[in-house]
């Protein structure tokens, strides 16, 4: 081992160090925007104002919030697991903010391009049952503990039709690595070639999916506050339930930018043609991305909550029979039309 | 070089630290969070040596799903745990046979241990351009489909016998008729009256 390799050791670390706090720093203030415009669009839609206090329209509400959960005191029940109490919100915020390594904000703008990186993010989201289970566990407190029963069965249960619905997508583009599924959508036809469209049932599904496992209303079960005050983060103040938050909208902007990523081509312009391509990529990704997002907020501001029983009828009685079926559809139509990647090597 | 060394020190270091504090913690909660931490340090090893696939395959399913349950049934659990660990000592002498035997058989298995007849020309390295997720495909559905499908059988049996035992019918209970709910419409589900004032109904 000679003196310059160690060097070199170094800045690659101090390369990839930069990389993750500069993505960290903008997708922390991309979510206190995102958060705003949550509580500005449900506001909307029921004909009020929503937060218009702090700064003009309000766009300073998400950082005065931030200042006062950092600044109130944080309140450990006397009978509580105190260790695993306080893991819960850091392990909740640490697993949300970890899945955007993989995510490709546009061509080659990614921190780790890793060949499994759709298997990572389904990894980090299915790991990130663990926040809510310890913290309702921890918190030794009925509401709390029946959120956390609650919210891991709902996780587990659409866990397995996300799966599917990922299957479909690595079939038809070939690749687990998720700048191969954008660049598998790139073609002369732009947004029709995308997988939204030949593959639309199943982007409904992990649509409907992605807002269950991210515990969003209409499925927040969880912390249904007509049954269960706030769920596991009954006994959570200031910065810990910060952290609770904090990880669940970003959380939700993976699976916004997981939708963007698998069915709306990502980085794509929506045609190839001129005007669209001399926007930049992660232009691109945004709007797409925040489009999404506007879907989950009207769908949280218009859509009444499911009863438990229902949300697990749909999760295991209609959802994976469907998105099983559509494994064996397009695994049938890729073998037998030859449209499938790889098939000559 | 040395930073895959140092990272393969902190996770082997991590999981057997961790794979201790199963057995050696008061708390079966604890327990099983240590069994989860011993896991992702394990499928960091896998990552290290160059097995991404299985490493979040091992993430996926034992710790996003097999440990989930685990941890389930023991928050549920009402047991007394001082209680429970009054006889540690007594058992350890027995604890400390198996685990010699174990070990001892893991060891004869191991060392006279060789890749079989037609194994040895499809290991691939892991420097070849082929990502490791691709060459399990090639071989686990042509060479092995027949474990591949027997596995698959064995677990098949396992889930109906899970459901069999578990599933009972019984009496005097009102389910849910999903059909029935879904049928129901305005006319059939409300009756508007007209309310005389001063009369009632």
């Amino acid at each position: 081992m000679t003196e310059t390799s160690w060097l070199d050791t170094l800045i690659q670390v101090a390369i990839i160090l930069a990389q993750s706090l500069g993505l960290l720093v903008g997708l922390l203030i991309v979510v206190a925007y995102v958060l705003l415009a949550d509580r500005k669009i449900w506001a909307a839609v029921q004909l009020r104002r929503g937060p218009n206090v702090v700064g003009p329209f309000g766009l300073f509400q998400s950082f005065a919030d931030l200042i006062k959960f950092v600044l109130k005191e944080p309140v450990i029940p006397d009978g509580s697991n105190k260790g695993v109490f306080l893991l819960a919100p850091f392990i909740t915020c640490l697993l949300a903010l970890s899945a955007w390594a993989v995510v490709p904000l546009a061509d080659g703008w990614v921190v780790a391009d890793i060949n499994v990186g759709v298997l990572y993010i389904f990894a980090i989201s299915s790991l990130s049952i663990y926040g809510i289970i310890m913290g309702g566990w921890a918190s030794n407190s009925k509401y709390p503990f029946l959120s956390a029963l609650r919210a891991a069965a709902q996780m587990v249960s659409y866990e397995v039709s996300i799966g599917f619905v990922i299957v479909t997508v690595l079939m038809c583009a070939g690749s687990l690595n998720l700048s191969a599924i954008v660049e598998a959508q790139n073609g002369p036809y732009g947004m029709f070639q995308w997988y939204w469209l030949p593959l639309f049932p199943m982007f409904v599904i992990f649509f409907i999916s992605a807002l269950a496992e991210t515990n969003r209303p209409p499925f927040d079960l969880g912390e249904a506050e007509s049954e269960l005050v706030a769920g596991f983060m009954v006994e959570y103040g200031s910065t810990p339930y910060m952290m609770f938050m904090l990880g669940e909208y970003v959380a939700i902007m993976t699976m916004c930018a997981l939708t963007a990523i698998l069915f709306m081509g990502g980085w794509l312009p929506p045609f190839p043609i001129a005007p669209f391509t001399w926007v930049p990529g992660i232009i691109w990704f945004l709007i797409k991305v925040l489009l999404v997002f506007f879907m989950f907020a009207m769908v949280k501001a218009m859509v009444p909550r499911y009863r438990y029983d229902q949300l697990m009828r749909l999760g295991w009685k209609v959802f994976l029979p469907i998105s099983l079926f559509m494994v064996v559809l397009v695994a049938s139509v890729l073998h037998f039309s030859g449209m499938a990647p790889g098939a000559g090597s | 070089m040395t930073l895959a060394a140092l990272f393969f020190y902190l996770f082997a270091g991590v999981a057997v630290a961790s794979a201790f504090m199963v057995i050696a913690s008061r708390n079966p909660v604890h327990s099983v969070l240590f069994l989860i931490l011993t896991f992702v340090n394990a499928s960091g090893l896998f990552i290290l040596i160059g097995a991404e696939f299985l490493a979040m395959i091992l993430i996926v399913v034992y710790v996003g799903a097999v440990a989930v349950l685990f941890l389930f049934v023991v928050m549920m659990l009402d047991v007394d745990f001082v209680e429970l660990r009054q006889g540690f000592l007594q058992y350890l002498p027995v604890g400390v046979l198996v685990g010699l035997v174990f070990l001892a058989e893991l060891v004869l298995v191991l060392g006279s241990w060789t890749f079989g007849e037609g194994v040895t020309g499809a290991v691939l390295t892991t420097t070849s351009d082929v990502s490791n997720t691709v060459q399990i495909g090639r071989v686990l559905y042509t060479e092995y489909v027949m474990f591949f499908q027997m596995a698959g059988l064995v677990l098949l049996v396992a889930m109906i016998g899970a459901i069999v035992l578990t599933l009972r019918h019984r009496e005097n209970v009102k389910r849910q008729s999903i059909p029935a709910q879904n049928a129901r419409n305005k006319a059939a589900a409300i009756d508007i009256v007209k309310v005389p004032s001063g009369k009632g109904l």
